[in-house]
């Protein structure tokens, strides 16, 4: 993204936060020519700057979101990218990785470019577009990894879709060595998963609905530990949401294999009774797990077994979700909520404010391999200011951009986004 | 007789054990009436009862039917067609149909889990599940429960085996909520592979062979096994099935010596149950099961009535 050419902006009154450095003090940053020129405990007004008073508030790297999917191309009902943008930039993200499983899949180097150049031309969210890791995400065959990779694919996934053949997964693990690259899978056991729409157990044994067991993910994460192994290629898997899978992942990486993860809000804030009465929005991909998983989360995100914190939003539209539950789409809604979800786990206790921030801006970027999602001197103005202690309420309906389907809806949070810049330029508050 | 404290009837899960001895002793009453010849009341007179069926049935719709019919409700039946349910928008079109009708009583099957309870959500009228998916079917469970008690005279401690498969039975989870409400102790009988997950956690006993499930039980209570679920995998063959799932009188002779013998219809003769058991004029109750379908359901509607939102146009 080019650098944006305005005055300069002077953030006062901050409390600076830099969780690649451990920074948490008050002080001053000075945005000159859209970059981080300059923070500090007390800096001088240059000329024509613009100061912004952050009364006390918080003054952040933007959100770097390591997994979010869009509507467009091809369900633009549900979501465009404009939608998109205008709800990362009410979120604070302002690097969002997509998902190649859209309608027309991102598996041709002229349509992951397509989608780039449509964040490039926003000016208020850089996409980055996944590579599809099969073509058309079906599992099957290695989509082109250098050419997508030329064009400017950060990673390869077939999205929400598993690789759930053995032999392709050991090959796209192998051949995206070849280029730096890893792969981003969706750990579920498709032939164990097929046909649930909730966790197995009494709560959808009592409601009437196919289960998943949870060791659909466990045994897909052990196989693919067991292939990265073997390959000697970087895994990572989506969205991890059971302890057991958690374990695994814990000593792939005590072992010294190239195994990473992240998880989502729902699966660290919600359980499965947030599906009672047959609500949804609640229907996520994985589904909800049990309290235990929940917690066993949350210790993982304690100790460092998981690697950053993605929104998984998964744009839907009214009348995917105003259906019987198991016809009902899956998937929710979560770039506008992801900061405010993440910061009651601060605000409860079980992380502190700079290791909360850290998985959802340095930890991602070194995932990545980018330099944004730090106050470096010199680096892009991507900034969130955030009021820590501000109160609000999800309400589906009142979400900025086009999806509403929030597994969040009348949930209290309590942290606000008060500003956004990209690059220097104020994109929301 | 304390009010219904609801307006729909979704579910016995969660229904408290006077509001479902309320409802067998005005089902009990209704089928006195029905007997004596006296069939005809005017509860429901100015009341539409609309029967939304999206999944075939004769026995459940030809019931709720007759019992609205004998209140003096205005009755209609409503079949909508498994291709154009598949298009999930037309249940809340109908519902706003439905809305637009100024329908009273709304009665729905349906395939999908929760779709009554959806519905609930967007319709006026009070909502009575015909059975959803593989959730619940409290009509059944209420009819059930009349009958055993009108053979046992009570549902307290009563051993009530629930044979067959319990996976994909709406039948067997409303009776399992209804039963351990009421004190009986319920047991499942089954092929772990026709079991939910956890069953146990929902207050049964489980069991895998028959004769250890079926000793000294008072009620045993027969599932239908869809022919589908021999193609899904979850049982091999049918002849397999019968052997050592399917009630036969060497089976049922470790029950109790008075064991009545249910089956919520249509049944597999051959396959989950021997015609000569079925047939059994003193151990089959499954006429009376139908006989006191009618009267619950009058029992239901009545009591719903009662919560209705709209007065009634005289």
């Amino acid at each position: 993204m080019m650098p944006f050419s305005s005055p300069d902006i002077l953030f006062t009154n901050a409390r600076l936060l830099d969780p690649a450095s451990g920074l948490d003090s008050p002080g001053s940053l000075l945005v000159s020519r859209g970059l981080i020129a300059d923070h500090g405990g007390s800096l001088g007004v240059p000329d024509g700057a613009t100061v912004v008073d952050c009364g006390g508030a918080v003054l952040a790297p933007g959100l770097i979101d390591l997994r979010a999917s869009l509507g467009e191309p091809g369900n633009e009902y549900r979501e465009t990218i404009d939608s998109a943008a205008e709800a990362a930039a009410a979120g604070g993200i302002t690097t969002l990785c997509a998902l190649p499983d859209t309608e027309t899949p991102l598996d041709d180097p002229a349509l992951l470019q397509y989608v780039w150049r449509r964040g490039e031309a926003l000016g208020s969210l850089s996409i980055l577009p996944y590579g599809a890791a099969t073509r058309a995400c079906a599992g099957k065959d290695l989509s082109e990894f250098g050419l997508l990779k030329e064009a400017g694919a950060i990673a390869f996934t077939d999205g929400t879709h598993a690789i759930g053949n053995a032999r392709v997964m050991r090959l796209a693990l192998s051949y995206a060595r070849a280029f730096g690259s890893f792969i981003v899978q969706h750990p579920e056991e498709p032939d164990l998963a097929r046909g649930g729409v909730a966790t197995e157990g009494e709560m959808a044994s009592r409601m009437g609905l196919a289960g998943i067991h949870p060791a659909a993910e466990s045994m897909m994460v052990a196989r693919d530990i067991a292939l990265a192994r073997i390959t000697k290629g970087h895994v990572h898997f989506a969205h991890v949401s059971t302890g057991a899978a958690l374990d695994l992942i814990r000593q792939a990486k005590d072992e010294g294999l190239r195994v990473t993860c992240d998880t989502a809000p729902p699966y660290f804030d919600l359980n499965e009774t947030a599906i009672g009465d047959f609500r949804t929005y609640a229907k996520l991909s994985p589904p909800l797990r049990r309290e235990e998983d929940r917690l066993a989360v949350v210790a993982a995100l304690q100790n460092g077994t998981i690697d950053a914190i993605a929104s998984d939003h998964q744009p839907r539209d009214a009348d995917d979700k105003r259906l019987p539950f198991a016809q009902a789409a899956a998937g929710g809604a979560g770039l506008a909520t992801v900061l405010g979800v993440t910061l009651a786990r601060v605000h409860g206790g079980d992380l502190s404010l700079l290791d909360a921030l850290a998985l959802l801006t340095c930890k991602p970027a070194t995932l990545l391999g980018l330099e944004t999602g730090r106050l470096t001197r010199g680096a892009l103005a991507d900034l969130v200011m955030f009021d820590l202690e501000r109160g609000w309420k999800v309400e589906a309906g009142k979400l900025p951009g086009k999806a509403q389907n929030s597994p969040f809806d009348g949930r209290p949070l309590e942290g606000r986004v008060m500003g956004t810049w990209k690059a220097g330029k104020r994109v929301f508050g | 007789m304390i009010a219904y404290p609801h307006r729909h009837l979704l579910a016995l899960q969660g229904l408290e054990p006077p509001y479902i001895a309320d409802l067998l002793d005005l089902a009990e009453s209704y089928a006195l009436l029905n007997r004596s010849g006296k069939t005809q009341r005017d509860q429901l007179k100015g009341r539409t009862l609309i029967n939304l069926f999206f999944e075939d049935s004769t026995r459940t719709r030809t019931s709720f039917e007759l019992a609205g019919k004998r209140l003096g409700a205005d009755v209609i039946n409503m079949s909508v067609s498994q291709s154009s349910v598949n298009k999930g928008e037309t249940l809340l079109d109908t519902a706003s149909t439905l809305n637009a009708m100024h329908c009273d009583l709304l009665v729905v099957r349906h395939a999908q889990s929760g779709a009554p309870a959806l519905l609930s959500q967007k319709v006026d009228a009070a909502v009575i599940n015909a059975g959803d998916g593989t959730h619940e079917h409290p009509t059944q469970a209420l009819l059930d429960a009349l009958t055993i008690r009108r053979h046992k005279g009570s549902l307290e401690n009563l051993v009530v085996a629930i044979c067959g498969d319990v996976l994909h039975s709406r039948v067997a989870r409303s009776n399992i909520h209804l039963l351990s409400a009421m004190n009986c102790r319920v047991r499942v009988v089954a092929p772990p592979t026709l079991l939910p997950a956890e069953v146990e956690r929902m207050g049964v006993e489980v069991f895998h062979d028959m004769k250890t499930g079926l000793r000294d039980a008072d009620v045993v209570m027969m599932l239908r096994l869809q022919k589908e679920r021999m193609a899904g995998g979850l049982v091999p063959s049918a002849r397999e099935y019968f052997r050592f799932f399917g009630l036969d009188a060497a089976k049922l002779a470790v029950a109790k010596p008075d064991a009545i013998v249910m089956h919520p219809g249509p049944m597999n003769r051959g396959v989950e149950i021997d015609s000569a058991v079925a047939d059994d004029p003193v151990r089959s109750v499954i006429g009376e099961q139908v006989e006191m379908g009618v009267a619950v359901r009058m029992a239901v509607l009545d009591i719903l009535s009662r919560n209705l939102r709209r007065n009634a146009r005289p």
